[in-house]
């Protein structure tokens, strides 16, 4: 197999030695086969082991590796040496605060996937024990995709609204909750929408449309907040009429 | 946490200059200012309606002139395809028609909103009398 | 927490947007026409007058203008934010009341046709 000498130049950032963040250059001999993670992990290995950053399954299914290549929010474990130009630039992903060379920190989405509701919320009595929730595959396929989130973050990190206020709940936490309000099982939809129908909810979203386009598991988060507007313009509506209670 | 997370400094007035996709989607939400335009255009229209035959005419004489036809020429163009072309590539997003086990795919939704606007367009053409 | 009052400025958002979508553009194409000096017959003072002086008329012209209004209203306000003007209250009061009057002299003058 063939090796493509990359030219990498990866954002760098020791909070106890920088004032502010630079960038260090690598030159790394790359296999055909490689995803840009590996080039990060040949680095590490190889050239320089102070070189901080997430990563874990290397599959595409943790949602640790994601970092800016070239400007675009990217799980690096999906972005691959040969759809790639000879010098490629790493960031850390935009629009969080940079703990240490490639790691951000997440806390302000954590606290936000906490606040959302987003699990099944029942207000029936639970059945008995020998029963089920029973589920067909077409009420399943209606909520399926958003179940694919793997919270990476290369949502926010596209999302100008988030970039320009960081209280907004963005991207992710919203497919999640639509994921629930889709689902049949699910009783909390007005309860979640009061949630997340309130201000920095989902009417700070203004389409722009970037987190669907960079999202490394199609779950098309911009397609579920439009969704999550109707249904919150509808549900206003709702509870304004006699018998309906916020 | 470390004792001094970098935040990166962003520009809130020119963020939209850093890639086509921000600078797209500014040139989409400018369009606001084409349809106030004509709203008002068209409230103009009607007062002048109201005002009786000498006015509607000088509203129409009004529009007979050279900047005029550039300003309606460019913002139909520009119209077209900023708000009217993009809407319709967003409208399948925020109705998910579900059959059976799958969905409807998008662009059938999107064809049906370009099939729409056809007759639609014919239609006020129609009202018009500009089909004879 | 509630749902926020922006839910309803948004479906006439949404609606006008849609409306304005299909139809503005034949409109926009009619007003070329008379700007290229060739009127269409439906446009000459007898026709239009007869359209805006019955019931089908005047609420198919309602109907357009009004939710347009209020589309360009709203996204002339995200408009602002996303050019870094942070007085969103005050931008907010401003363009909803320019909305407003406008409403007010659409339906005024359908009611006087």
């Amino acid at each position: 197999m063939s090796i493509r000498q990359l030219e990498l130049e990866v954002m760098r950032y020791d909070p106890e030695q920088d004032e502010v963040p630079r960038f260090q250059k690598y030159s790394v001999p790359c296999e055909e086969d490689w995803a840009i993670l590996d080039a990060l992990n040949y680095i590490k290995e190889n050239v320089d082991t102070t070189l901080a950053y997430r990563w874990s399954c290397h599959m595409m299914v943790c949602g640790s590796c994601g970092m800016m290549v070239n400007g675009e929010p990217s799980l690096t474990c999906k972005t691959f040496v040969r759809d790639l130009p000879d010098r490629v630039r790493i960031e850390p992903l935009e629009n969080f605060p940079i703990e240490r060379d490639l790691v951000v920190v997440q806390d302000d989405v954590i606290e936000k996937f906490q606040k959302a509701n987003l699990y099944i919320v029942r207000k029936d009595d639970p059945p008995p024990d020998d029963t089920e929730y029973t589920q067909s595959r077409g009420a399943l396929y209606k909520f399926k995709q958003y179940t694919m989130c793997v919270n990476c973050m290369c949502c926010y990190a596209a999302c100008p609204q988030y970039a320009l206020d960081s209280s907004f709940i963005g991207p992710a936490v919203l497919a999640l909750a639509h994921r629930y309000n889709l689902d049949s099982r699910d009783q909390g939809k007005s309860d979640r929408l009061n949630i997340l129908a309130d201000h920095d909810g989902v009417w700070e979203c203004s389409f722009v449309g970037a987190c669907s386009e960079v999202c490394p598991k199609s779950v098309d988060p911009a397609a579920a907040i439009q969704q999550m507007k109707v249904d919150g313009a509808i549900e206003w509506w709702k509870q304004k009429l006699p018998g309906g209670k916020p | 946490m470390s004792s001094q997370p970098y935040v990166r400094p962003i520009s809130k007035t020119t963020w939209y200059m850093r890639n086509g996709r921000y600078k797209r989607y500014m040139l989409r939400e400018v369009t606001c200012l084409l349809v106030g335009f004509y709203c008002f255009l068209a409230i103009w229209g009607l007062a002048a309606l109201a005002g009786g035959p000498d006015h509607w005419n000088s509203f129409l004489e009004s529009q007979q002139n050279l900047l005029m036809v550039s300003v309606h020429a460019i913002s139909l163009i520009y119209f077209l395809i900023y708000m009217t072309f993009d809407w319709f590539k967003l409208a399948p997003k925020a109705m998910p028609v579900q059959l059976g086990e799958k969905k409807l795919p998008d662009r059938i939704i999107v064809i049906g909103h370009y099939v729409a606007w056809a007759f639609i367009s014919l239609f006020v053409f129609w009202l018009a009398g500009v089909l004879t | 927490m509630t749902i926020a009052k922006k839910s309803v400025v948004w479906g006439l958002f949404a609606a006008g947007g849609t409306i304005a979508a299909f139809v503005f553009p034949v409109l926009i194409a009619l007003l070329l026409m008379v700007a290229l000096g060739n009127i269409p017959e439906g446009l000459r003072y007898e026709n239009i007058h007869a359209f805006a002086t019955n019931w089908f008329g005047k609420t198919a012209l309602f109907v357009v203008i009004f939710p347009a209004l209020w589309h360009a209203a709203h996204r002339l306000r995200v408009v602002f934010h996303d050019f870094g003007v942070r007085l969103d209250k005050a931008v907010a009061n401003a363009v909803y009341l320019v909305a407003a009057i406008g409403t007010v002299m659409t339906a005024f003058y359908l009611y006087v046709i």
